[in-house]
């Protein structure tokens, strides 16, 4: 009896899944259950292809895809990233135009696997265009398979090379690794004397890792003194001890940090309660540091970092954006954020610029908004008062600014 | 110097390992189970003194507390901490544990790391994902022979406390009663009970220190290295594991020994040999001490009876 009890109330369960899925489903656009089978795909193309006569006329719903860590350590990046797009789409949604958006997010946890998971799922879902994913791990797993399904990816912060490299269908609104591996090393040499530096990354992270060889090699090209490194993996990356204590006993005076804000943060403490003060210089992955709960701020002053977006520019549309995003979110926004804003905005000029309207197939938009990144030129929160451009890897023309942290806020040098 | 500095990040990082390690042998010792959980109720620790030490300071302690009224509201945190960790480990020994005292030893084995899973995404609901910086209980560092060595207060810490909690375990199970119940149950489990003791309530015992132990290596765990999330207490009670296979399990001095010896092979790996391969290297002089010696350092061979 209890057996066949169980059996019903699965049986009901699995029955209001089906109806909920039903009605998941019958919400979305029709476009957005095309891509769910290859068969219907190619009918509704063809559809599409006489209702789409007067070309130029971009308009329709477009349902964005945003893949991000929205928990575990990188957590901070995923929820900016997924806060800023969602700011983004409901700015563009007011607008009452012709395109639309509807944002739907996944969590990736930082992790590869889950984040093929993440984008099956909204695959399932009817995404059209993907916004990320946001870190880069996850991107290199999910990259081969927005490139064979044809889905046009722009990821926010995502910035190996390998992320955009071969994959025609990929495009960056950061800078690349090598791009922020190199800028370390340039701005070090030119605006520092007698550098011993020491350099701390995790090298079970391509990020980390591929900033790393890219400042190493600029150093050497350079003639820079690179004194001490030390490696960290995930299961090593709570104590940093031995590396600071070979950093400091190498003599070294600059410790370049390739790596996320959570280790940097035990990094800053540890050092700190040696009594070893050297000038730490972070990249991007160093943002969100003074967010930490519980960190004593006053250890990251004198922090050097990267970012292309420092949330208290006085330029109007940041201000705009970062009031709002404060409003709503009760924090101020990183540079993930940002990025993740403009990404929305490139989408959507994008989209104008080729006049793609949202029932094409996910492969028509991919390939019509391909033809048209090179052309666009954009401005906006991280493009640092010049224009965004894009070459036909996908990398973005954006230089890297480096800012240092005084009385708990970013300044220029 | 710069010897000496490996040397005592390597002791320090091992008395954690240490103190945790005794929570594993412990309770192996006498409940004959690996308590896998052990290592999640370290970070249950870490999190209770946190926000305890977070509402201490945003309510009444102000913004520049005198010494002995910081010193003070610390240890206040850390008991209660304690506390919660004692009554935690006795809830999760009676409803995961307890019910499954006579099923095999993998059944509670796969219990153990379904309860260590549960801790963790409880946590995970509970506290949030990203991760809090722990403010250590002690600041500062010793500076000794004109600056050139440095010895941080938080590493010393560790190292006076995992002694003082060795010496009171010790004499603790070689002295009091409940001490020789633990020692009878973890010989023959049967005629301890046949002699008149109450078996349960001994593990329980044993479940309640081993998690107040848990609860003092959070604490100290997290003022060595601030970065606390639901995750932190995964991998060092892994290693706190090893370090008690390696001094030899069920022995209160062997995962001591274990624990410091893991800690420096883990410094001096790094510091002289490569940061990338400590752990290998670490794992691989466990795999070769078991291989000479497969109860460990100070484990004691019994033979089974025929």
């Amino acid at each position: 009896m209890k057996k066949k009890n169980l059996a019903a109330l699965l049986m009901a369960g699995a029955m209001c899944f089906g109806l909920l899925a039903g009605c998941g489903n019958g919400n979305d656009n029709p476009p957005a259950d095309n891509s769910q089978s290859g068969a219907q795909e190619s009918q509704a193309a063809e559809d599409d292809t006489q209702s789409q006569a007067p070309a130029g006329e971009a308009g329709g719903t477009f349902t964005v895809g945003v893949i991000g860590p929205l928990t575990g350590g990188a957590a901070i990046y995923g929820t900016a990233v997924a806060n800023a797009a969602q700011i983004a789409v409901d700015e563009i949604n007011a607008l009452g135009g012709d395109i639309q958006f509807k944002l739907i997010s996944e969590d990736d946890t930082n992790d590869a696997e889950t984040s093929v998971n993440a984008y099956n799922t909204l695959m399932d879902q009817g995404m059209q265009i993907l916004l990320g994913t946001v870190t880069t791990t996850p991107a290199l797993a999910v990259v081969p398979y927005a490139y064979e399904d044809r889905v046009f990816t722009l990821t926010p912060s995502g910035s190996g090379d390998d992320v955009i490299e071969d994959n025609d269908n990929v495009f960056q609104v950061c800078f690349t690794d090598s791009n922020q591996g190199t800028r370390s090393a340039q701005y070090m040499d030119e605006n520092f004397e007698d550098l011993k530096i020491a350099v701390i990354y995790k090298n079970d992270d391509q990020y980390s890792q591929g900033i790393r060889d890219n400042f190493v090699a600029e150093a050497e090209s350079r003639g820079m003194e690179i004194v001490y490194e030390g490696t960290f993996n995930d299961s090593t990356s709570t104590d940093f001890n031995n590396q600071l204590t070979g950093a400091q006993s190498a003599g070294a005076n600059m410790i370049f940090l390739p790596i996320y804000y959570d280790p940097a943060s035990i990094i800053l403490t540890q050092a700190n309660a040696m009594g070893y003060e050297p000038t730490f210089f972070g990249v991007d992955g160093m943002d969100g540091i003074l967010s930490v709960k519980g960190f004593d701020t006053s250890l990251a002053e004198g922090v050097y970092l990267l970012t292309p977006f420092s949330a208290d520019a006085q330029d109007e549309a940041t201000q705009a954006f970062v009031a709002e995003y404060e409003s709503r979110f009760g924090e101020t926004p990183n540079q993930f954020a940002a990025d993740a804003y403009d990404g929305i905005y490139i989408i959507y000029e994008a989209i104008q610029a080729a006049g793609v309207t949202a029932d094409m197939s996910t492969e028509e938009i991919c390939d019509a908004l391909i033809a048209v990144m090179p052309t666009l030129s954009i401005s906006g929160l991280t493009s640092a008062g010049s224009e965004m451009t894009w070459d036909e890897n996908g990398a973005v023309s954006k230089d890297p600014a480096a800012v240092v942290i005084q009385d708990g806020v970013y300044v220029t040098p | 110097m710069e010897f000496l500095s490996y040397l005592i990040n390597g002791i320090s990082m091992g008395s954690i390992y240490a103190i945790i390690a005794l929570g594993y042998t412990m309770v192996y010792g006498i409940a004959k189970m690996l308590n896998f959980a052990h290592g999640d109720v370290i970070m249950v620790g870490g999190y209770v003194a946190f926000y305890a030490m977070s509402f201490a300071s945003s309510s009444f302690l102000g913004e520049e507390p005198s010494a002995l009224a910081w010193g003070l509201s610390t240890l206040v945190c850390v008991i209660l901490a304690m506390i919660v960790c004692t009554v935690l480990g006795v809830i999760i020994e009676g409803l995961a544990y307890r019910p499954l005292r006579q099923a095999g030893s993998l059944a509670v084995l796969i219990t153990a790391i379904g309860v260590s899973y549960f801790l963790q995404n409880a946590a995970q609901l509970l506290f949030g994902a990203n991760p809090v910086n722990f403010t250590p209980v002690v600041s500062g560092q010793l500076t000794l022979f004109g600056g050139q060595l440095r010895i941080s207060y938080v590493a010393l810490l560790t190292v006076v406390a995992c002694i003082i909690i060795m010496v009171a375990l010790t004499t603790f199970t070689s002295k009091s009663k409940m001490g020789k119940a633990m020692r009878a149950c973890s010989e023959d489990r049967g005629a301890a009970q046949l002699m008149g003791i109450n078996v349960n309530r001994t593990i329980s015992m044993t479940f309640a220190i081993g998690s107040a132990l848990a609860a003092v290596a959070g604490v100290l765990m997290c003022s060595y290295s601030p970065s606390l999330k639901p995750t932190t207490g995964s991998m060092p009670g892994i290693k706190a594991f090893t370090a008690a296979v390696f001094g030899g399990i069920g022995s209160i001095p062997g995962a001591f020994l274990g624990g410091i010896l893991l800690g420096i092979i883990e410094a001096m790996a790094q510091a002289y040999i490569s940061t990338q391969l400590s752990n290998s290297i670490l794992f691989a002089v466990l795999i070769i001490v078991l291989l000479v010696k497969p109860s460990g350092l100070l484990g004691k061979y019994v033979p089974e009876k025929v």
